[in-house]
């Protein structure tokens, strides 16, 4: 008796379990499985395989890192919508302070990374104290700094030093590195998220600001940091992608729509826009379904410009998917 | 005490009308005295009336981002949509130059389907406004660049440009077309009972749609509002700037900030068509004003975030 109970209690757990997996983990599935006849069938370099799937994951990882910071502010109940423009400006210093010059890593990175999460405190300033929403506190701020750094930069500035290019393109034990800054960023994030006390603030004043000021949370404070965090993600990316790159431009950040993208892919995986509810890791499902779409389109040989029709179509039905089920009242 | 108010009620009517007054209209005296200031020429008829044919094609748009961010969106699309409508011009009328009355009624058409399509997204889908007109953005600026091959192609015939490049006597036609637009935006929005409903759905939708308005219906309109003007800044712009894979970028933001500099609340419920009309030719000025003061083009960029974020910060230090 007491074994059976014990058998439907692990039978329940595993049904709960199989329900909480996020429904764009089956849509990534069947995605990958009906684009194996596909890519085989029109593929120009050989089809499906796991050279494929791994190139999928590394033209992955600048959007993920970026979905990951997008992720806290979303979790918060706010929104970034600078990163895309943090992003050109971390590429920009970083190629620029470096100019080539391996001892500059260890100058330029932290220096990077220090300015991404000061523009992230100044986003979360604006939004708590100046009481400006953050659509435009963030739209303002990426406007700012684009105009300064077109100003000053109009091509690719400097270059980075060939050990720096390592990040990107180099491997350990035969898997590429940027899986690993991948699953650092990831797991690091789930981790402040589900095992901190900032973490579990973060989903009390994205559930309900109001009640998590009346309970004795700096509900502020939560907000700045979480736009630091989304800064500082920000300008991580940049520098992965420098690495990639090899230099970075004004304009890398903007072609990359990592603004939309980013938000499009922490909604798709089951982050709700208004707050409180979501994860890192349904983020990048979200953002392997988009890289996924992408390296198809690319071995289908779509039309780059037919290609961003797509994907701009794409981004948009994806989000309805979640949001048609909403009854508030959308703006 | 008692002989105070006899001096001050003479000047209190004057005082609390010009701190009612929205402040865009002292801006725009400022910049313009700035300007005249800066460069005598631009105190001539003729520098003054290119100054504001220059700055119609954004006021056209910033009324029509007006009618959605009064119903408490935004309209991102635009900048692109004005691209694909002048590509796509240039196309048709490449190869049909005397068509020039069916393409620009074709183009209003595609506009209106635009809007009604953004508006469906948001109000059906329920995709915030922001995400779907981003998306439609891309969408936008991809279909266009597929049809030209990746470069402007095409040209755009005389009687098209002559929106945008010539003038009646020595009134640029432009400026005419921003009037009717103008009167035509300003009665729907504060004299009709379309305008009232708008205004209700941004203050509160749900509170409307309770009340009985068609909270989708109103909603739609005002995207198709946005859509059509953008139709129309496009053929001001093709007129004056020819055909361009660049034509209308930046436009969105430019449209939200000049909505903004006129006082129209984000989120929706407040704003009016003449504030914004002067916080569009304020901007354009403001550029100018740049531009005489010689700062680099970018600069722009970093101009408007400043604008667009202090206008939002005064606004909700003054509630």
């Amino acid at each position: 008796m007491q074994k059976v109970e014990h058998g439907t209690a692990m039978m329940m757990s595993l049904r709960k379990q199989w329900r909480d997996i996020p429904p764009v983990l089956w849509v990534l599935l069947v995605m990958a499985i009906a684009s194996y006849p596909l890519t085989e069938a029109f593929g120009r370099t050989g089809g499906f395989s796991l050279q494929f799937l791994a190139n999928v994951v590394e033209r992955s990882v600048t959007l993920a890192i970026v979905a990951v910071g997008q992720t806290f502010v979303i979790l918060v109940g706010s929104i970034d919508l600078s990163v895309a423009f943090v992003i050109s400006l971390a590429a920009v210093m970083a190629s620029y302070f470096m100019q080539g010059n391996a001892t500059m890593i260890l100058i330029a990175v932290p220096a990077v990374l220090l300015m991404g999460a000061g523009i992230g405190w100044i986003n979360g300033f604006l939004v708590t104290r100046g009481r400006v929403n953050p659509l435009i506190a963030t739209l303002g701020m990426g406007l700012i700094i684009q105009g300064i750094l077109s100003t000053s930069f109009q091509n690719f500035a400097g270059s980075v030093p060939q050990s720096y290019q390592i990040i990107a393109y180099g491997s350990l034990f035969g898997i590429p590195n940027s899986f690993f800054l991948l699953l650092a960023v990831a797991f690091g994030a789930a981790f402040v998220l589900r095992k901190t006390r900032f973490g579990a603030h973060i989903y009390a004043v994205g559930g309900n600001s109001e009640a998590a000021r009346l309970s004795g949370i700096n509900t502020d404070r939560i907000m700045r940091r979480a736009h630091l965090i989304a800064g500082l993600l920000a300008a991580l990316a940049g520098l992965f992608l420098t690495s990639r790159l090899g230099s970075g431009a004004p304009w890398v950040g903007p072609d990359g729509i990592y603004d939309l993208e980013s938000i499009a892919a922490v909604v798709i995986g089951g982050t709700i826009l208004a707050g409180g509810r979501g994860g890192v890791f349904g983020t990048i499902i979200g953002v392997l379904i988009f890289g996924l779409i992408d390296s198809l389109f690319n071995q289908l040989g779509i039309d780059p410009y037919l290609k961003q029709v797509l994907r701009g179509l794409i981004i948009i039905f994806a989000v309805a998917a979640y949001s048609m089920r909403s009854k508030d009242e959308v703006a | 005490m008692s002989k105070q108010p006899q001096t001050s009620s003479l000047l209190t009517p004057v005082w609390s009308r010009l701190s009612r007054m929205e402040p865009i209209y002292i801006i725009l005296a400022a910049i313009v005295l700035a300007i005249v200031l800066s460069n005598p020429i631009y105190a001539d008829y003729g520098p003054m009336m290119q100054l504001l044919r220059r700055a119609s094609p954004l006021i056209v748009l910033a009324v029509g981002q007006l009618f959605v961010i009064v119903s408490g969106g935004f309209d991102l699309s635009v900048g692109s949509l004005i691209t694909f409508i002048v590509l796509l011009s240039a196309l048709v009328l490449n190869t049909h130059p005397e068509q020039v009355y069916a393409c620009i009624a074709l183009c209003l058409a595609i506009g209106i389907a635009a809007g009604s399509l953004n508006g469906l997204v948001v109000s059906l889908l329920k995709v915030p406004s922001i995400i779907a007109t981003l998306g439609m953005l891309l969408a936008y600026r991809g279909a266009g660049l597929y049809l030209s091959g990746g470069s402007a192609r095409g040209n755009l015939p005389d009687t098209f440009r002559a929106f945008g490049r010539e003038t009646v006597y020595g009134f640029p036609i432009a400026l005419i077309v921003v009037i009717v637009f103008g009167v035509f935006a300003a009665w729907i929005l504060h004299g009709t009972n379309y305008g009232r409903q708008l205004f209700a759905v941004g203050t509160n939708p749900r509170a409307a749609r309770l009340s009985g308005v068609n909270v989708t219906m109103v909603r739609v309109v005002a995207f198709m509002f946005s859509a059509v003007s953008a139709v129309v800044a496009a053929i001001l712009l093709g007129g004056f700037s020819g055909v361009s894979t660049a034509v209308g970028n930046g436009y969105e933001l430019q449209a939200i900030s000049a909505a903004v500099l006129g006082g129209a609340v984000l989120l929706g419920g407040r704003g009016s068509v003449p504030a914004v009309i002067a916080g569009a030719i304020a901007l354009h000025a403001l550029f100018t004003l740049l531009n005489i003061w010689g700062f680099p083009k970018p600069m722009r960029d970093a101009v408007q975030g400043i604008i667009i974020i202090s206008a939002v910060a005064y606004s909700a230090w003054r509630r």
